[in-house]
Formats: C-alpha cells, structure tokens, sequence
C-alpha cells in the first residue's frame, strides 16, 4: 500500500542483496536439517566410503583364494570369515555392495526419472504424444521383464557393461509409475498456477520440469526409494538364476544365493551380507523421506 | 415475547485450540438474526454446535435452550427428534445439501416423514405444496427431476422448501446465497422472507455480506475471534456502531451507489489465529484506536445503548463513519480516453461443441459461450466485464490470453492482431500482458518460494539475476522483503494476492488482466487489494482489463464497464453513467439486485426481480437473448413491439455521450 516504500526498496538494493532463497537452496537447507536426513546421508555416504575405500584396508581380494582357511569363522586375518571355497567374505561383500550399490541406485533413479518424464509430458501436452508415450508404455508393460532380461543376459557379460545392465532394470520398472504420474499431469494441468506460467509465455518444456514434475515430488520420491530395493532384489533374483552379474564378480544378490545355503551352520557367509542390505535399503528410506519433507512445503512443522 | 432459541456463553473448542468463546443471544418468533464475521470467526461452527452437528472431538461448554429445553448434552435421539423439526438449516452450497441419486420430491417428502406420521402420498402432496411455496414452476413435473437437474438457484430453492418442510421454529441459515448469482441472490431472499411469513419462524442468517444482512435482519451480532464483540438492532450497527472492527468492516465494504466513491479504508494486518490470540481485546493489533489499557484483558460487552451491546473499552469516542455520515461524495471527473488503444476485440465468438457417447463422440449440440462480443480498452483505462455466470466473460478472457485466432472476429492486442501473430510477437504480448487470477491459493505453485515465483517471468523473458528487482517487487506490493524465502502456504489470502499481484507487475506490463482478483478475500482484506490495484495503475500506467461479478467491486475500480448477457454486450459504457442511469433492462435488475449496506434505503428501495434461469447457452432465444427474463418484454411493451424483440437481435447502439445498449426500447432508469 505504500508505495513510497519503493524507493526504499531501491535504496536498500544498492546495498549487499541477500542470497537469493531459490528452491534448490530451501530444499537442501531443510534436508541437511532434517535429523532423519542427515543420518541417512551419513550413513549412505558411509557404506559408499565402506564399499569403495574397505577393500584397500584388507590383504585379500575378491578373487583370492585361502587354502589354508575354508569355512572359517570371522578371525583377525579374514575378518568376515571365509567360505568353503576359502576366499575372504569381507572382500567379497565389498565387492558385491560396490556393484549393488551402484546398480540399486542408479537403477531406481533412472527409472523414476524416465516414470516422470514419460508421464509428465504424456499428461501435460495430451494429444498424440500422449498416444504415442502411453502406448510404449503399455507395450513395455505387457512384456514379460524377467525373460527378455534373462535372454539379454549374456551381453551384461563382459567389463564394464554393468551400465547396460542397469539402462535393462530401470526399463522394466517404470511403467505402473508413470501411469500414475500421468493421471496426476492430467489434473494438475488445469490448476491456476500452470495457466498462469503459461500466459507469462513460459515454454510447455519448462513448465513441464518446473512446475508438475515437482508438484508431484512426494510420489516419485516415494516411488525412487521404493525402486532402489527392487532394484536390488531384482538384480539379486535375475543373478540367483545365474544371470545378470557372473562370476567370478559378485554382487549382494549372488552372496546371498550362495550364503543362504549355508547359514544355518556358517552364519557368517549371509548375515553380513544380509545386514549390509537392509542397512542401505535403510539409509535409502530416511533419505527418501527425509527429501520428500524438504520438497513438501506443508510438512514443516 | 419469549426467545424461542436462547444460546448463552457457548463455548466450543477443537483439542486445545478454542474456535467459539462465549458467544450468547436470543432469537424470538419471526425475528431474523443476522451473525456477520469474516472467515474463521467462528459462526458457522456456533450454528453447527446449536444443532449438535460438532464432530466428536470438539468440547461444547454453555447453554442452548430452545423453548426452554436444555439441547447441550442431550442425548442423540432428542436431538434427532428436533432436528429438522424444530430447528432447521439451509447450507451453502445447494449441490451437496441434496443426495444426487435420488429425486428431489422423494427427498422432500422423507424429510416431511422423518417427523410426521403421514402416508408416502400425502407426502408427496406436501412436498410438491412446498416445492410451489418456494416458487418452483411446474411443481409436480418438477418433483420427479434429479438434484442435478436444477440450477444452483433452483437447488436453493429446493433445499429452503426441505428446510421449512416441518414448519420450524427456527431457520438457520449459513451463507445462503454466497454460492450464487446476484439476481439468483435476490430471488432467493425473496424465497426466505416467503418462507418465513409462512411459518413465523426465527431465522439465524449467518452471512458475511452486509448488503444482505442490512435488508434482511431485525437485529445483529458482529463476531470477531470467535466472540460476539457488537450486538445491537440493524440500524443501531450500521448508523451507530461502538466498535471499531464494525467500523472498520463497515467502512472497507465497496459500494454500488453513488456514496461508494469515497476511497475505502481497509483493516490494517489479518484476523488472529484462533491458537494465538492476543493478550487483550483480539481487534487491538488491527485497531486504529488502540491504547495501551486494550492489552490489558479482553474487553466485557458494555450496554451501550437500548439493546446495543459493543465490546471496547472506548465504545464512547467511537466515531461512527458509516453511511450517510461521510463527507460528500466526489464525483470521478469524467477523463478524456486515452489515445492509444490497448486492446480491442470485434465480433468475438466462440463456440464448444457438446459431444455424446464415450468412443465414438458425436456433436449432439453447441453451446455458443461467446456470440459476437467487441469493445476495446485504451492506454490508462480499465475496463469491467461484468456478468452472471454463463454470461461468456471468463470464456472472452481466455480467448484473449490464448493469444490465438479466434473463431471469428477479431482480438487486437497492444497492436498486434491475433491472427497474425508469430512466435516472437507473441512472446513480446506475453511479456507485456499479465495476468492476476482468482484464487490466490491455486495461482501460485505451492512448491515453489516467493522468490521463485516472483523471478519466474523475469527468468522466462531472459532477466539473468532477478534477485533486487524481487526485493522491488515485494516493497511495491507492501510485503517484507524477507518474505521470500518463504512458500505461499504460510501467507494469508490477502498477502498471496498481492504475490500474485507482483508476479503480473513483474515485467512491467501494460496490460494487466485481473480474473475476479478479490472475490476469494474477506471484505476486511479486499479494501486494501482494491486499493492496491488504484494506486498501481496510477503510478505504473497500466490499463486493467476486469473480469468480475461483484458489481460494487467494479465500480470502485473501473473507469468504463461492459455488461455481458448470455455471450454478448448488453450494455456499455462509462462507469458512472451506467450505475447512475442503466438503459439496459437486464443491467437495472442486476443493479438492484445488488443489496446495500445501509439498512434504510435497503428497505426502501424498489428491486427488479428476474423471473427465472439464464437460459442455456446451447440453446439461446432467437431475437433478443434477454426477452424470455425481460420485465419490460413481459409487462410494458405492446405485442407489436414485442415481435420486434422476438426477430431481431439488437445490436449495442450508442445512446448516450459513452454509454451503449443492446436493446431495442432502451431508457434511462435510476436503481441504485
């Protein structure tokens, strides 16, 4: 009402501008605030120092054999144990948490993102992309994943072909997401807000990623967290049956085929395994939650 | 007289958070009361305690007599038995006060034999009486139809006849007519009065229009934070009032009369949390009489006045600044118009096709939103669309703001034709046409902060570091430049409207298109968005073009106005000659349709009531679409002149120096 505040207000702007409170700022600001996001942070970042500095700390490799130790109990020299074979189970669980860890992630975060993308613009633009987009969807939908992955296994083979591996899982993850997302684009698209980025003359693609995308943020966090774990436990099924990661690699999924056969009498081939799992599905959660209430304006307080 | 309703020290609190504190009266037969309060008051939830209609988790305190018998703590079955009965509600919104799925006669007669020992026939009878009383036409044709059947004004009709069903003792009535037309509005009192002579009953009209509560009530109860702070009879609260808050609502309220041209004095800050009330008088923060002893404790009702209670501690230094009583009105000198046209539409149409069938759709109709409208708005100038709903203005706004060729005629935007706009022209519009909608809740993206919101159309047109002319924006709009970091869920209604407001300003446009900008806000906020906008336009040189249906409203901004009826003009022209002397017949009823907040020209005053619905826009009447609601086609004109309303569609003629009417027999008529 008083306009002759303006002035003031350019007076005042002469001087040192405060930083601007931009939403990547606020959403960081509240995450590391948060006390559930700054455990799952830490212990994310944790298992990752573990999963990728551990190995350097220990004598034995992944692909070394001990034979003068098969099936011997946690010890000062193998300090996991070992398994029948002799190798050392702490090798080979950092080893399997490297592979996991990279796979789980990535494969949940590029899933989701392509659930997102997909949905959101089949939502927003409706019309032929969205004929075309939902119709790939649900031709991907009624395919049946584990065969096709299982038939493509070989070419996951050889090194440094785990990124096709995980590009494979996230394809298969996507869909029921996206159908979702899209319903919710489809609302979300009358909302008074859209319209008006949209008369301000804010291009459709941007709209798209500025406005539904992150209005639809507390579901596709959810929806990431949800596909790190089955990420990981496809991967572990897919390398149960023997595809997916081979040996002599391993991952969480082929430890935990293999230890479960021998648990009862050598715990230590699968609970540290096990324990290592469901401590980063953990982290995974507290940081998917802990991200949701930074993105979620209305859940402060 | 004995009251038929006594409420005394009602107190109602949601867990620890009091919603009602204290609240007493008394209604006698055939008394209206009228409880007026802006959001979060707390009348409605009064009104719901006295029907014992609270959710399980609210604590009720106090006492609730009617005829003497104690309601608060009696059990279910008693109060079931006087529900409906006795007491009797008509809810705001006529859509979910009946059940879709069944018919409305059915559901008429179940009310009437929820409580009398009657025959499902003599029922039905009763029901199609009521459905007469409450002017429905056709009454036992009617009956059969579904709720969805029947307009909004229609369902309010619907829902007053189940209401008066049992013959009650007391109508409570919560906001009645807010969800509808201003002609419907009239039609509907109207209904009410009806009703009430019929049964004798007490009414209870909660509303938070005075214009409404000036005409209608005996005696009113000003709450405030949860509390009663002024009781008194209607004329000792609008000629007299002894608190400031009734002063200061009294005075933010824009005017359709000529009075209504002296600048409005909006309550300064927002109502309290009810969580977070202030130590003293809950008005103090707002009170521009406030001194220190107001902290102290919270003011008592002082009598002050032969049934006039008020709750200040300085009720006698009020000075009351109501109708009447301000110094003369000054006349707006009629400016010349700009030379530079802004915007100009001709011929505008627009038509939806209204489809069937669920895979192969086919057009079974059209409903012509928008037929032929054209005006056109100069450098410096506004211009109020105004009309009911249906009437095709908010269709005309997105046409506009689509920037895209219409149907047919044609849009000219600060120079440049729609139909032959390219990519980058069209951006330039963009950027020199902005837009403030509705509702400020849903305007704004609620995940985003103020600043983001605000650097959005800087960032789109290219503004790298948009972080001082934020700060700019805020100050100019009057909010705190430490605002920003925040999201648009922690302001009130108010304060996002002006977000809103500095989002449009950003660019600094030259056009601002204003969608019902207060219609969402609570009259003690609208004053000071309303005179925001004044003030802006003033100093930035904008042309507003107005999209609004609150007439009062319009004329407190609008330097020239255009009425629309059923997708096309039927009035235009300067503001205060068409408030002053409309020549149209539809813009004199809509003009006297609209109640004002001063209770004795409200009484005296002659309205023009339209009979009837807005025809549907599928299907318009041939020749004039205004002749089927027409008083004057109905009862001045020959049969003669009538054929001529029947054939020939009139078209805007220019009747005075800048004033137009699309009507064959127009004449100057005072109504306000």
């Amino acid at each position: 009402m008083t306009l002759s505040e303006e002035e003031l207000a350019e007076e005042l702007s002469d001087g040192v501008m405060p930083k601007a409170p931009s939403r990547a700022r606020v959403v960081a600001g509240r995450f590391f605030r948060s006390r559930q996001g700054q455990v799952g942070f830490a212990v994310l970042a944790l298992m990752f120092l573990l999963a990728f500095v551990g190995p350097l700390f220990n004598r034995w490799t992944y692909t070394d054999k001990d034979f003068t130790a098969f099936l011997q109990p946690p010890s000062s020299s193998h300090w996991f144990g070992t398994l029948q074979t002799g190798a050392d189970v702490y090798a080979l669980t950092l080893r399997g948490m490297q592979k996991s860890l990279v796979v789980g992630l990535l494969a949940a975060l590029v899933s989701t993102a392509l659930a997102a993308v997909v949905g959101a613009f089949a939502g927003y633009f409706r019309g032929w992309t969205d004929r075309v987009l939902s119709w790939v969807t649900n031709l991907l939908l009624v395919l049946p994943a584990f065969l096709i992955l299982a038939i493509m296994s070989p070419l996951f083979g050889g090194a440094g072909r785990w990124p096709l591996f995980v590009i494979m899982l996230a394809l298969f993850l996507w869909m029921v997401t996206s159908k979702i997302v899209r319903g919710m684009a489809i609302s979300l698209r009358e909302r008074e807000f859209i319209q008006a980025a949209r008369y301000m003359g804010v291009p459709p693609a941007r709209i798209v990623f500025r406005h539904v995308i992150p209005n639809l943020s507390s579901l596709l966090i959810v929806d990431a967290t949800l596909n790190v774990s089955a990420a990981i436990l496809t991967e572990t099924s897919l390398s149960y049956f023997g595809f997916g990661i081979q040996p002599p690699d391993v991952s969480f999924g082929t430890l935990i085929a293999d230890g479960s056969k021998t648990a009862t009498y050598a715990p230590w081939t699968f609970w540290f395994v096990a324990g290592l799992l469901v401590v980063t599905v953990l982290a995974v959660n507290l940081v998917g939650d802990a991200l949701r209430d930074a993105f979620d304006p209305a859940a402060r307080r | 007289m004995t009251p038929v309703l006594e409420v005394s020290d009602l107190t109602v609190a949601f867990g620890d958070v009091p919603a009602v504190r204290g609240v007493s009266y008394a209604v006698r037969p055939g008394e209206v009361l009228g409880i007026v309060g802006e959001s979060g008051s707390g009348k409605s939830v009064t009104s719901a305690a006295v029907m014992g209609l609270l959710p399980p988790g609210a604590r009720v305190t106090g006492s609730v007599r009617l005829h003497g018998k104690e309601l608060i703590g009696a059990p279910e079955r008693e109060l079931t038995a006087f529900r409906g009965k006795a007491i009797s509600m008509v809810f705001q919104d006529p859509l979910s006060a009946l059940t879709p799925v069944y018919r409305v006669g059915d559901q008429i007669a179940e009310a009437v034999r929820v409580h009398q020992r009657v025959s499902k026939e003599t029922a039905l009878v009763k029901a199609i009486e009521l459905l007469e009383l409450v002017g429905i036409p056709r009454p036992a044709e009617r009956a059969l139809a579904f709720p969805h059947e029947f307009s909004g004004g229609m369902r309010q009709r619907v829902v007053i006849a189940m209401a008066i069903a049992n013959d009650p003792d007391v109508i409570i009535c919560d906001e009645p007519t807010t969800a509808l037309d201003v002609t419907i509005q009239a039609q509907v009192l109207e209904v009410l009065k009806k009703a009430q002579r019929k049964t004798g009953a007490a009414i209870i009209m909660i509303t938070h229009d005075l214009g409404v509560v000036a005409g209608f009530a005996d005696r009113v109860l000003v709450m405030y934070a949860g509390r009663p702070v002024e009781v008194g009879d209607v004329e000792d609260i609008y000629y007299r009032p002894r608190m400031p808050y009734t002063v200061g609502l009294l005075n933010s309220i824009p005017r359709v009369d000529r009075d209504g041209r002296r600048p409005l004095v909006p309550i300064e800050g927002n109502p309290p949390a009810p969580d977070a009330l202030p130590p003293g008088c809950p008005f103090a923060p707002r009170c521009p009489m406030k001194i220190d002893a107001c902290d102290e404790r919270e003011p008592p009702l002082f009598e002050v006045g032969a049934g006039h209670r008020a709750a200040c501690i300085r009720w006698d230094e009020v000075h009351p600044h109501g109708p009447g009583r301000h110094e003369a009105a000054r006349p707006r000198e009629p400016r010349a118009r700009g030379e530079r046209t802004v915007l100009e539409v001709h011929g505008l149409v627009k038509d939806y096709p209204l489809l069937k069938g669920a895979v192969f759709k086919r057009r079974v109709g059209t409903v012509h939103a928008v037929a032929g409208v054209g005006f056109d708005l100069r450098q410096g100038e506004t211009l109020g669309l105004v009309g009911e709903s249906g009437s095709g203005k908010t269709t005309t706004l997105t046409q506009i703001l689509e920037l895209a060729p219409p149907q047919a005629g044609s849009i000219v935007v600060l120079g440049h034709d729609t139909c032959r706009l390219g990519r980058r022209e069209r951006a330039g519009i963009r950027r020199d046409m902005q837009v403030v909608f509705q509702d400020p809740m849903a305007s704004l993206d609620p995940r985003m902060t103020v600043h983001d919101i605000l650097a959005e159309p800087l960032r789109t047109h290219g503004r790298s570091r948009p972080g001082r002319r934020v700060a700019e924006l805020l100050t100019l709009v009057g909010l705190d430049v430490s605002h920003a970091a925040r999201y648009p869920q922690d302001f009130s209604g108010g304060q996002r409207q002006r977000i809103g407001i500095a989002r449009a300003l950003a660019l600094e446009p030259r056009l601002l298109v204003l969608d019902e900008p207060v219609s969402a806000l609570d009259v003690s906020i609208q004053a000071g968005v309303i005179n925001l906008l004044d003030a802006l336009k003033a100093r930035l040189g904008l042309s507003y073009l107005l999209v609004a249906h609150d007439l009062a409203v319009v004329r407190h901004i609008a330097d020239r106005i255009a009425v629309m009826y059923l997708g096309r003009i039927a009035e235009i022209g300067q503001v205060d000659a068409i408030y002053d002397a409309p020549m149209h017949p539809y813009t004199q009823a809509l003009l006297s349709a609209i109640p004002l907040p001063d209770p004795r020209r409200e009484r005296s005053r002659r309205r023009i009531l339209l009979e009837g619905d807005l025809p549907s826009p599928a299907n318009p009447p041939t020749g004039c679409r205004f002749r089927t609601r027409c008083p004057k086609f109905r009862a001045e004109l020959t049969d003669e002149e009538r054929s001529l309303c029947v054939d020939v569609e009139p078209e805007v003629r220019l009747l005075g120096e800048d004033q137009g009417a699309a009507c064959h027999y127009a004449e100057r008529r005072e109504v306000v």
